[in-house]
């Protein structure tokens, strides 16, 4: 199906360009003084009915036929069969009302310029098609690569967390060794829950609960006092189902941003709970507003603000928000349970 | 200092587990005398200022004051060797500067090396290459701007944030920088500062002055070919033909 058709607006628009050139064309067709108004448009207005639908067509072949890839002769060759063919049926529909009408004779004299008309009309919808294919293209270029970089941000493990963990796995293990082992199991943990998140759609919301708890373990070793933990999860977030590592950003964020800035740590805190259908998830932490400015700008909040955005449209929220020394990230989206 | 002298270091992170395993390697080296241990950058500049060690082992994302501030605030300067776990920006700095930094998590190897490097370097000093001002504008990711000034004032540390900073004056060998109508003193020439300002934000507008955009009032004529910059309270900064030139670039024509 054509992508007019998708759109009344735009097919609107497309049926008045047509009416307005029926009306030229009438006009046009009065110009050897042979026809009245009426006569001149009752062969004009279903001329043009008739190729606003066959100028419709090419939308087919252009995309058989690719500019770049399919060769030129086999373009010209199919396309100007085309104009030909469409630019004959005009004609004969033309000649067909002149008949219908009684008015052959008035005709006769501009039927040679009409097939003219027929054929440029026809060959001028076959370049606009292109074009029309080329801005789709673009868009989907554009969409696509959006989604390569969301997998990719989704996959990512932050390098600094990692080798500050391998860090403190290196310093534990002539100290504690055990908990040098308990710190690579935890390590290893995590990492295996993140791989092929990023071909997921969707996951339960405990999996991904999971995954900050894992992450949390993890820093708390490195931390130690430092960081406190409380969460406050409702058992009916359990199966709603969300975009992987969509709680990840804000975890390391609050760790980065949050307790890693201040000189006796602070608390992480994670709530959950479904309100009318949505799930509410609040990260909160301490930290230092006269911090040193991060040497990397997170692209956290953004990245988590676009995906749900994608997903979710206006139906989910990110607010953030700092008073004196606790920060806040709250999300809201819909929860939809059962599988992805 | 003699060839068999222990060398008295300072160690600064603030992971427990990060100075333990500092502590470890550096104990079985032998001939370095760990003298402080910090937890934070605050704490390194008082135990430098104090202690007067010959080696600073350095992390640079820690509470309060990061390891480039650490650097700009201790007097004398002393060898550093940063301890980093992954900073690509920075990494390319320390080489560009003849630095050396250690990457979490290094061996024992490695960190021999670099008290190999640091005793040469304390036997024959060099002149530095890069003030550290520098160094951290180096070390910074590239489009970031400064985004807060530290200056030393005997044993008090002031942390300026940008937006606070009304100007900054040029005087010999330091800068004054204004700031709530007080005034601190560093030891970093105009230019230098200039580079790490946002240029969008503060304008040269005179071989000595420096200024936050958004503190001029007006700008008046003074004599035939020069002006004064009028700011919200009350000082008068003097500027130049080409300063004005620059001005009227940023703010418009109607200056």
């Amino acid at each position: 199906m054509h992508p007019i058709f998708r759109n009344t607006s735009r097919l609107g628009a497309y049926f008045a360009l047509w009416t307005i050139l029926a009306l030229l064309l009438g006009a046009w067709m009065r110009l050897p003084g042979d026809l009245t108004w009426s006569q001149s448009m009752s062969v004009a207005v279903p001329l043009c009915l008739f190729y606003a639908f066959a100028c419709l067509t090419p939308w087919y072949l252009c995309r058989v036929f690719p500019l770049g890839t399919a060769s030129i002769s086999r373009l010209v060759i199919n396309h100007l069969g085309a104009a030909i063919l469409a630019a004959a049926l005009w004609i004969g529909l033309a000649r067909l009302a002149g008949l219908a009408l009684d008015l052959d004779p008035q005709l006769a004299p501009v039927i040679p310029q009409l097939v003219v008309v027929g054929l440029l009309l026809y060959l001028l919808s076959v370049a606009l098609h292109y074009a029309l294919l080329a801005v789709e293209a673009s868009r989907e270029a554009a969409l696509q690569a959006r989604d390569a970089e969301l997998r990719a941000l989704k996959s990512q493990v932050n390098p600094h967390f990692l080798f500050n963990c391998l860090n403190s796995i290196s310093a534990l293990t002539s100290a504690d060794p055990a908990r040098a082992r308990d710190m690579c199991v935890l390590l290893s943990d995590f990492l295996r829950k993140t791989l092929g998140l990023g071909e997921r759609a969707s996951i339960p919301w405990r999996e991904e609960l999971e995954l900050a708890r894992t992450y949390l373990e993890v820093e708390q070793v490195r931390f130690g006092a430092r960081l406190q933990i409380e969460m406050q999860v409702d058992e009916a977030c359990a199966e709603c189902q969300v975009p992987p590592l969509v709680l990840q950003p804000l975890i390391e964020n609050a760790i980065k941003h949050g307790i890693a800035t201040m000189v006796d740590g602070g608390t992480v805190r994670l709530e959950g709970r479904v309100e009318n259908g949505n799930l509410a998830v609040r990260v909160e932490n301490n930290f230092d507003p006269e911090a040193p400015a991060p040497r990397r700008h997170g692209l956290g909040l953004r990245n988590v603000r676009n995906r749900l955005e994608t997903r979710f449209g206006h139906a989910a929220s990110l607010r953030v928000a700092a008073d004196d020394n606790r920060f806040s990230a709250e999300m809201v989206f819909p929860c939809h349970r059962g599988s992805s | 200092m003699n060839q068999t002298a222990k060398l008295r270091a300072i160690l600064v992170d603030d992971e427990e587990l990060a100075r333990q395993i500092l502590r470890e390697y550096l104990g079985r080296a032998g001939d370095v005398e760990i003298v402080a241990e910090c937890a934070n950058g605050f704490e390194a500049v008082k135990a430098a200022g104090e202690l007067r060690p010959d080696l600073l082992f350095l992390d640079i994302q820690m509470p309060k004051l990061d390891g480039f501030e650490v650097l700009e605030l201790i007097d004398p300067p002393v060898a550093v060797i940063f301890v980093t776990a992954y900073d690509q920006y920075a990494m390319k700095a320390f080489d560009a500067a003849a630095v050396d930094y250690l990457l979490k998590p290094f061996s024992t190897d490695r960190l021999a090396q670099a008290l190999e490097r640091a005793r040469a370097l304390l036997r024959d000093p060099q002149p530095r290459p890069l003030q550290a001002a520098e160094l951290a504008a180096a070390a910074r990711p590239p489009g970031q701007a400064l985004q807060r000034v530290v200056v030393k004032d005997g044993t008090k540390v002031h942390i300026i944030p940008i937006a606070k900073l009304d100007y900054v004056e040029a005087q010999d060998d330091y800068i004054a920088l204004h700031s709530e109508k007080k005034h601190y003193l560093k030891q970093q020439t105009i230019t230098s500062i200039e580079q790490q300002l946002d240029p969008a934000r503060f304008a040269r507008i005179h071989r000595s002055y420096i200024v936050n955009l958004e503190r001029i009032a007006r700008i008046e004529p003074y004599t035939k070919d020069s002006r004064v910059a009028v700011l919200q309270d009350g000082s008068q900064l003097p500027v130049s033909r080409s300063g004005y030139v620059r001005l009227k670039e940023l703010l418009g024509e109607n200056v």
